[in-house]
């Protein structure tokens, strides 16, 4: 819909930026630049990302949310980012949606967290009519009583940003690098990953899912596509906060410091040549 | 309206939650005279510990005496924001703009920007909210305060709301919505 059509219609105009196998750590710092700097409205589709990843909210404490033996030996990346919530592992299976908006671009929604997330469910409640049972729970999308995507947000005085990792699939594998959280949702009922987590792909395809996404951000907003390049290093100095933990910030002794010198370097390497444009601590 | 403002910010500051029950005689009407009647004195208490408080749009409170300010979130904010599980304080000695985060809460994942309602330099952090952050919701007037500045001056002062005002401001944010 052309900008003059949707102030005609009162839709408020979101810039849609789509990329395929962005790295999540980029993904981030794009994010927060954007509800940092700029004062238009976004929506980001990022279909996929590099390596596994494991990404913990901002006050997530290493030790306790991660097998961290595991995660070391592994030279699995961590990554803290800016907003809060859990914890997840991400990789190609992983489908990322999220929304950056003025706190008035929504009428009628007050930018306080449990709002913006039952706003958030109406994008996803008309896609999955017939096909599953969908719902917001206690914070969760799920279908069911199975989760399928893990949210989380950051509010400014005149902005927020709400952004969910959807599991289209994943490897059960991965899930053996996170330990049970000492927070649960009720409804999780002591269930392991394997038992509370759910594959979006049984459900739908992929591209019909990004599509689907889409179609019901276009019903509540004009959508302006636009290309990465667009947004590229804007004048702006911001730096962001998310960032890759070290490794003895996961917990590796102190006292391995010559063991440990080489295994940092080797560890930011590799980091570092899949996170093209990381900021790494 | 404003009485039940006024009786949920005492519950809140005194840390009451009393269950409202019909009385024996089979009343329907779901009203605890007592607790109303305390909530009433306590309200009274209320009004006088917070009248000396000023409020930000951004649902801050600020305590002035002389050229010390306390800063904390609204009674109004932490039961908007849901139960805090953690807060990043500033460190002491970083400089405070008005209308500026200088740092965040965190509930419900989601971390909500604190804003000062003054400027100023930090000179304490409650560090009890590390081990706390819970003391946001359950006493946001009293122990779950955040930051103690040294004002650079009392210029900010006129641009915050007087405690009337910032009820008046609840009402109508919470009614547009």
């Amino acid at each position: 819909m052309a900008a003059s059509q949707a102030r005609k219609a009162g839709l408020p105009i979101i810039n849609l930026l789509r990329v395929k196998g962005m790295p999540i750590l980029q993904q981030l710092h794009l994010e927060e630049r954007l509800l940092r700097t700029s004062s238009q409205n976004w929506c980001i589709i990022n279909d996929g990302t590099t390596r596994p990843t494991i990404v913990m909210g901002v006050s997530g404490k290493a030790k306790e949310l991660l097998e961290t033996d595991a995660v070391l030996r592994d030279e699995i990346p961590v990554i803290r980012r800016f907003t809060g919530g859990g914890t997840v592992i991400v990789d190609q299976g992983t489908i990322f949606v999220t929304f950056i908006c003025n706190k008035d671009a929504i009428s009628g929604l007050q930018s306080y967290p449990r709002p913006i997330m039952s706003w958030s469910s109406l994008i996803y409640k008309n896609m999955f009519q017939g096909i599953g049972e969908f719902s917001l729970r206690e914070n969760d999308y799920v279908i069911g009583n199975h989760k399928f995507g893990g949210n989380a947000q950051s509010i400014t005085k005149n902005r927020w940003v709400h952004h969910t990792s959807f599991l289209w699939d994943y490897e059960i594998s991965n899930m053996g690098y996170l330990k049970m959280p000492t927070r649960v949702p009720e409804y999780r009922q002591a269930r392991n990953h394997a038992e509370f987590i759910c594959r979006l792909k049984e459900y739908m395809s992929r591209s019909d899912f990004i599509d689907g996404t889409m179609d019901s951000v276009a019903s509540h907003f004009a959508l302006r596509s636009l290309d990465a390049d667009d947004i590229q290093n804007s004048s702006s100095q911001f730096e962001p906060s998310s960032r890759i933990l070290t490794r003895q910030e996961l917990g590796e002794e102190a006292s391995m410091e010559l063991v440990g010198t080489v295994s940092q370097i080797s560890y930011m390497a590799a980091i570092s040549s899949t996170c093209p444009t990381s900021k790494i601590a | 309206m404003a009485t039940s403002l006024w009786a949920t910010r005492a519950a809140s500051f005194l840390r009451i939650n009393v269950p409202c029950r019909g009385f024996a005689t089979g009343s329907d009407v779901p009203i605890c005279y007592l607790a109303l009647y305390c909530y009433e004195i306590a309200a009274a208490f209320i009004d006088w510990f917070l009248k000396d408080l000023k409020y930000a749009d951004s649902h801050e409170w600020v305590r002035v005496e002389g050229k010390s300010a306390t800063v904390g979130i609204t009674d109004h904010a932490q039961d908007h924001l849901g139960e805090v599980v953690y807060v990043e304080l500033p460190e002491e000695g970083s400089k405070v703009e008005r209308g500026a985060s200088f740092g965040a809460v965190e509930s419900v994942k989601a971390t909500s920007d604190v804003n000062s309602p003054v400027s100023g330099k930090v000179v304490e952090v409650n560090t009890k909210l590390s081990d706390s952050p819970g003391l946001v919701n359950t006493s946001p007037y009293k122990d779950g305060w955040i930051i103690k500045v040294e004002l650079e001056d009392d210029s900010d002062l006129p641009c915050l709301m007087d405690p009337e005002r910032y009820t008046k401001f609840c009402e109508e944010e919470d009614a547009s919505h």
